[in-house]
């Protein structure tokens, strides 16, 4: 299913896209967003990209016009890019609700997968300046970011690579969507999905999931919480910048009055402007790194979705075996006449006389059966639980190793943009000390 | 006396000797002139004779005298304002301030001084020397009160920018030519407490001042009829001023509160670090080091924060106070030839009294000489001491804002440095 060993782990370069204001800053980076191992075939064959974004209008299912947007995701074979000719890469257009089927799709056929997050639906942890509309164009351009990161982790994915259905999602246009359907996953997921939201106790939890489930748990608090106060930081900082601006107002008005002060504070103000301006990009940059710690976010929550299905495996497992145990001990009653345990039919043939040999005979025979198809029933459960066990724990540590090397990542690079926002502002006050020297 | 040239300060030593006889009436007169000094700043000029009350020059060669004084060397008197100490008595409680005095000045009767004086004495010395140099712009003092209520009088933060403010308005005194040689000065800064109160009581009585008051009024009144352009240009720029200053004053004050502000949310960020670091293993080490750094640049914001209102804040307000002085002193002005030109008239028009009313006349005009020539030549020093001053108040802010941020380098810059050498040493990632 996979490479023997990990193979080493390189940084992935992004490749030039049309729309993409994170370019410059992404190749400017040595550290690139998403972590790509090269060594997956898909990738081997094809550089993947979602080169833009565009609006477009129809009618939706009842009828009723909509504006949406589309994405295009472009496909290239790597020899040709390699050997420099770059042709006209393949491309199709794909909503979003169109990843989101592939998701879904995934999440149903590799239940014992940490399966990559879509970026988010709808803006969050947004601080004021920032829009929460769907439709604003910085926020459809950081989704098509977050497409591209999608599609290249499921890429870069060693199971999730080989899937055709994604294959197909990337390359085939029309009939994709017939063909999701056709695999018949959408009875599945309904069925998993009703599973998973009734309660159940499990009686002999396994400690490494129930762990899992917890660091979930808390990695999703601890995020969501940092968010927040990111967010509401980062209103507070804009605030002071753009009070900033008012000292250039000022200065430049000052000035008209004086005779020698003029020059320098005039000078000194337009410094002040710069400062005031500088926030916008200094913003911008740390909503990258807000976009980084969402993902990781999300993947909190695939995480804890491969143990509460680990849960429901071993749930149905018990379930299967208490009641293979509860047949079994029917059949020893029947056959040795001892009611050990108390049953309502027990009671019924007491009250009401005990039921004839055929009777029992017969009652012996079905219980053989079941008890035969409960066996089965709970070998092939057993099996099921084990393999999705072994599955999902490797891609857990697969998953624990690249979470550890990505945010570190992402705590470096937000180092670095204090360090560039602490070097302009120490540039934009040195000039003004400079200017108002000479006032 | 208008006209005659008389150089009362070439003459050394004995003071009382150079006094002009036809000067001798003034005197007596309880006009505001009353202790106009006459000081020239060169040195060679002063020796003992400046500290006499009531002598008195033609305003002509009183300009030639009034040079302007801008070389520290020559800088002999250093006043400081500390120590700050609370006294309880049974109707009140309040602060004194110790000032001490070094000085090598000879109509001083030593080289050091120490004594203790309240908010109250600073109000009486500022008053002393507005009434003396009504066209004198005297630094203005802090205010009485914080506007938020009585409570914050006590608090060590009030305390302590008073008191900065109190050091700088007497070293401001200290360095003007004229108020630095004024006999109110010097017994404020060297009189024991029995001594200063005493002294205080010897001033123009309240009737006088009451007469000083009415006078100032029906002057006001009056209006002045020809005001020189160059005192109307004057008054353009502290009105302009004054708008400016208000708004920087006011500018800065929000900057300091969003700071505040800003400081508030980023006090969470790093326990949220720390607190995530808490459920990590590989990742514990770096979490804890950005929590860190982050603690860190909270106490370098709180920092700036501080500084921004200690330092800068304290002197634009000074400055928006000073507009208002400056204000004031262009009124007193008018009303001084608001006054010139009501004798003026009356002489014209009354028949009656005409010998009263021409020496009236003539004191009258050489108060507005002198008022105007006094006036013109401390705007150009208030000028320049202005542009000082807030010169080095913004240069100050720019260097603390630079510090701020190189700190805020530094402290990342070592996570980075951390990092780097935790990765290469596990062979990790590259870098390069």
């Amino acid at each position: 299913k996979q490479d023997a060993s990990p193979p080493p782990r390189v940084p992935c370069k992004p490749m030039p896209t049309k729309n993409n204001l994170l370019d410059s800053r992404q190749t400017k980076e040595k550290r690139s967003f998403c972590m790509v191992e090269k060594g997956t075939s898909l990738l081997k064959k094809m550089e993947i990209s979602v080169a833009e974004a565009e609006k477009r209008t129809g009618k939706n299912a009842v009828n009723m016009q909509e504006t949406y947007t589309v994405y295009l995701i472009e496909t290239r074979p790597v020899d040709a890019a390699s050997e420099g000719t770059n042709p006209v890469p393949d491309s199709l257009w794909r909503r979003y609700s169109e990843f989101e089927l592939l998701r879904n799709y995934l999440l149903v056929t590799y239940p014992f997968l940490v399966v990559p997050p879509l970026p988010e639906k709808r803006a969050e942890f947004v601080w004021h300046k920032l829009s929460a509309d769907n439709m604003d164009p910085d926020f459809v351009e950081r989704r098509r970011v977050g497409l591209e990161n999608f599609l290249l982790r499921v890429a870069s994915h060693p199971d999730l690579s080989s899937d055709k259905i994604f294959y197909s999602f990337l390359t085939e246009e029309n009939g994709w969507k017939e063909t999701v359907f056709e695999t018949g996953f959408q009875a599945k997921a309904d069925s998993r999905l009703k599973a998973l939201n009734a309660t159940f106790r499990v009686k002999n939890p396994d400690k490494r999931f129930a762990e899992m489930k917890h660091y979930g748990d808390e990695l999703q608090s601890v995020i969501s919480q940092l968010l927040r106060v990111r967010a509401r930081a980062a209103d507070r900082l804009y605030g002071v910048y753009k009070v900033h601006g008012n000292y250039g107002r000022v200065f430049s008005e000052w000035s008209a009055i004086e005779k020698e002060m003029g020059d320098g504070l005039q000078s000194a103000g337009h410094h002040m402007d710069a400062y005031a301006a500088s926030v916008d990009d200094i913003l911008e940059e740390e909503e990258h790194y807000a976009d980084q710690l969402k993902e990781y976010l999300f993947y909190a929550d695939a995480l804890r979705a491969v143990c509460r299905k680990h849960e429901l495996t071993q749930y149905e497992l018990e379930m299967a075996a208490q009641d293979l145990t509860s047949k079994k001990q029917q059949r020893e009653e029947l056959a040795t006449g001892t009611i050990r345990t108390f049953s309502l039919k027990g009671v019924t043939s007491k009250l009401f006389g005990q039921e004839t040999p055929e009777q029992r005979e017969a009652k012996l025979k079905m219980l053989e059966t079941q008890i035969e198809e409960g066996e089965e029933l709970v070998k092939e459960r057993n099996a099921e639980c084990e393999e999705f066990v072994k599955s999902a724990w490797v891609d857990i540590e697969r998953f624990k190793e690249q979470k550890d090397h990505d945010l570190r990542e992402a705590l470096i690079s937000y180092a670095i943009m204090q360090i560039s926002m602490c070097k302009k502002g120490i540039q934009v006050w040195n000039n003004a000390k400079e200017c108002f020297s000479k006032m | 006396m208008s006209g005659s040239v008389v150089d009362n300060t070439v003459s050394s030593g004995n003071s009382s000797a150079a006094i002009p006889t036809d000067v001798s009436g003034q005197i007596l007169d309880l006009d505001e002139d009353d202790d106009l000094e006459v000081f020239s700043k060169d040195t060679t000029l002063t020796d003992g004779s400046s500290f006499n009350a009531s002598m008195q020059t033609s305003p002509a060669s009183m300009i030639n005298q009034y040079k302007f004084e801008e070389d520290a060397d020559t800088k002999d008197i250093f006043v400081t304002v500390d120590n700050p100490e609370s006294h309880v008595t049974a109707i009140e409680t309040y602060i004194t301030y110790r000032v001490m005095t070094k000085t090598t000045r000879s109509e001083f009767d030593s080289s050091e001084f120490e004594v203790r004086r309240r908010y109250q004495d600073f109000l009486w010395l500022k008053g002393r020397l507005e009434e003396a140099h009504p066209t004198l712009i005297v630094h203005p003092l802090p205010e009485k009160f914080v506007v938020k209520g009585m409570v914050e009088r006590f608090n060590e933060d009030f305390i302590e920018t008073r008191r900065r403010a109190l050091h700088r308005f007497l070293n401001k005194i200290a360095e003007h030519p004229i108020f630095s040689s004024s006999e109110d000065f010097k017994i404020f800064l060297t009189a024991a407490s029995g001594e200063l109160t005493s002294h205080k009581k010897q001033g123009p009585g309240f009737l006088s001042r009451m007469g000083d008051t009415v006078k100032a009024v029906a002057a006001a009144v009056r209006g002045v009829r020809n005001r020189p352009q160059e005192f109307t240009e004057m008054q353009e720029y502290v009105e302009a001023f004054s708008q400016k200053i208000i708004s920087l004053d006011k500018v800065t004050q929000r900057i300091v509160r969003e700071q505040k502000e800003y400081l508030e949310e980023l006090k969470e960020c790093g326990p949220t670090y720390a607190l995530w670091s808490q459920s990590e293993e590989e990742l514990a080490e770096p979490l804890k080091n950005v929590a860190g750094c982050v603690d860190r640049c909270c106490k370098e914001t709180e920092e700036q924060v501080k500084n921004l209102s200690d330092h800068l804040i304290p002197v634009l307000h000074e400055y928006v106070l000073c507009a208002d002085t400056l204000k004031a002193v262009l009124r007193r002005r008018d009303n001084i030839q608001a006054d010139f030109e009501a004798k003026t008239e009356a002489l014209a028009t009354k028949k009656a009294n005409r010998d009263t009313m021409r020496d009236d006349l003539d004191k009258a005009e050489d108060r507005l000489e002198w008022a105007n020539n006094a006036l013109k030549s401390d705007w150009t020093r208030w000028q320049k001491v202005m542009r000082t001053d807030l010169r080095s108040a913004f240069v100050d802010t720019a260097e603390r804002n630079v510090s701020y941020y190189e700190k805020c380098l530094a402290v990342w810059e070592s996570f980075l440095h951390s990092q780097r050498t935790d990765a290469e040493g596990n062979g990790k990632v590259d870098f390069s």
